[in-house]
């Protein structure tokens, strides 16, 4: 048995190590001080974060994938909010549609919605444009939204809202008073969590990208593709730096939605 | 994702209050998913005239077809040993508790934080002629020369079970971890010995969650993109990248459109398939 337990052990260390492995040698090979990715990196230099931060082509991109990850967040939480809210409170019967409709975007392929939104948008004049990649980003992080507010929005007893309602509170009130407060650090993750999936979408950003506006997925992607220089090791850097940022908040959230969290109805 | 988050509960609302909280919802998805879609595969039938010409083409033609053949073929490499790696990491982890069972969730899901082009650049770099994979083995004095290990179905093979294998390994954990401890340990009070216990108690319960993992890891590898287009051979097109090469070089979106038509439809149908069976949570590694 205990033999058994130390060569399992071992191999799954061994698979972590794959894991892992890919993601650890390419952060050191961002100060490598030659113009291809050298490991062990060979000298030590910043000149690669220097050339990111001085690009315009790197920085335009990166506001671009900002701007489009911050709207995506907000319109995602906000319609993803909305509807999960207006189930667990409406009549019912729109559960199985709704949750069809949630499980498209998933497992319909990335390659396929790409390519139909490229003819969508030429169709309609919105390809390259923000508006363009902010909703289709939407459509793409929606479901995930609505899973983590749906999450909690099952949590919070109803009688809650009652209790406001009676006091003589109205639907908004109660809702922005009593229910929204406990929902909110979901709504939150959620709403990280469309960032993320935004600003690091590269399919549709393939497909959809003008001559102009690219966002840093589509910039890095040509970069891999055309000449591989430790500009992208360097990004790597900074994206697992945001990552580390992001998820050190998301634990903060976590933490204080369990702090807030009311004692779950007791219901099967 | 139990269907009990989406059941009523609480005073009603009226029906428009619920239709107005609702339309953006529908509205989204109907005009940026579902007719964008439609539009597309309507394309693959109704050009120029209404024909099935356009999928008798897909897997007539033998290049074409060769193409599909590849897709499936890699896909369920992939899913075969993302299934090898993941089982046994999902068994441990069902098995720790405290910092050991965080230390490992933490490790699988470290990559959902990672950019997939910052990971396919590493694997670009790793398997490089001159790169450390190449130099490794020859240190060891496992290969004389060089081994060209980029740009080859291999090479798509390692760096999709790389992004693909954590997905594999939730539901499964999932699943392993609901099933009491009790079971194994009545199945060794009886007699059995541990490796009979884990064939007859444990793997017939996890099933459901294997099954999963593998539909899920095996369909999200069929409409890959970015890996196959950075790491793979233009000699050797995985289905994404022959429609991304209908459209942008030969301008054949009737075409393109029936080798999305093609995908979609048999994703749709496995998914339907395993939902009907298993429901669907179990794909994601959900609660039953």
């Amino acid at each position: 048995m205990s033999q058994q337990n130390w060569m399992l052990n071992a191999f799954v260390y061994a698979v972590l190590v794959f894991i892992l492995l890919p993601i650890l040698i390419i952060l050191p090979m961002a100060f490598s001080d030659t113009d291809y990715l050298a490991f062990p990196p060979k000298g030590y230099t910043l000149r690669w974060f220097e050339s990111f931060f001085a690009s315009s082509r790197w920085m335009g991109a990166l506001r671009f994938s900002a701007e489009i990850g911050l709207l995506t967040a907000l319109c995602t939480t906000v319609i993803g909010t909305a509807a999960c809210y207006a189930l667990v409170r409406g009549a019912g019967g729109l559960g199985a549609v709704f949750q069809g409709l949630l499980i498209g975007p998933i497992v319909v392929p990335h390659i396929a919605l790409a390519v139909a939104l490229y003819l969508f948008f030429q169709q309609t004049g919105l390809s390259g444009t923000r508006l363009g990649y902010v909703l289709a980003h939407t459509v793409i992080a929606l479901p995930f939204v609505v899973f983590t507010v749906a999450a909690a929005l099952s949590q919070v007893d109803p009688a809650l809202e009652d209790a406001a309602m009676s006091c003589g509170a109205s639907r908004v009130t109660a809702f922005r008073l009593v229910t929204l407060p406990l929902i909110l650090p979901n709504v939150i993750s959620g709403g990280l969590f469309a960032f993320i999936i935004s600003f690091d979408e590269p399919v549709v950003a393939f497909f959809l990208a003008g001559i102009r506006d690219k966002t840093l997925p589509r910039m890095m992607f040509d970069d891999i593709e055309q000449n591989l220089t430790p500009v992208i090791p360097a990004i790597a850097v900074l994206l697992t730096l945001l990552s580390i940022v992001v998820l050190l908040a998301g634990w903060l959230l976590k933490r204080a939605a369990e702090r807030k969290a009311p004692a779950a109805p007791s219901e099967p | 994702m139990a269907a009990g988050f989406f059941q009523p509960e609480g005073r009603r609302l009226s029906k428009a209050a619920v239709t107005a909280l609702m339309l953006p919802f529908f509205s989204v998805i109907a005009l940026v998913f579902l007719w964008p879609l439609l539009s597309l595969l309507s394309l693959s039938v109704l050009e120029p005239e209404p024909t099935l010409a356009h999928y008798q083409r897909a897997i007539d033609n033998p290049v074409y077809a060769r193409v599909l053949w590849r897709t499936l073929v890699i896909a369920l490499w992939v899913s075969a040993v993302s299934l090898l790696l993941a089982f046994p990491v999902a068994l441990l982890m069902a098995r720790s508790e405290g910092p050991k069972l965080a230390f490992i969730t933490a490790c699988i899901l470290l990559p959902f934080w990672s950019s997939v082009l910052v990971r396919t650049a590493a694997w670009s770099v790793l398997l490089q002629r001159k790169g450390l994979i190449n130099e490794g083995m020859q240190g060891i004095g496992l290969t004389a020369e060089p081994l060209k290990l980029l740009y080859t179905q291999g090479a798509v093979v390692v760096a999709m079970v790389h992004v693909l294998m954590p997905f594999m390994v939730l539901p499964i954990y999932g699943a392993l971890r609901n099933i009491p401890a009790d079971y194994a340990r009545a199945a060794a009070i009886c007699g059995a010995p541990p490796w009979r216990g884990f064939l007859h108690v444990t793997l017939p319960l996890a099933l459901p969650g294997v099954i999963g993992g593998f539909i899920l890891v095996f369909l999200t590898a069929l409409g890959y993109f970015i890996t196959p287009s950075l790491l793979g051979s233009p000699k050797e097109m995985m289905i994404s990248t022959l429609i991304s090469q209908q459209i942008r070089e030969h301008l054949d979106w009737p075409f393109a459109a029936a080798l999305v038509g093609l995908l979609t439809l048999f994703v749709t149908a496995i998914t339907l398939v395993f939902s009907r069976l298993f429901g669907f949570d179990r794909m994601l590694g959900g609660r039953k």
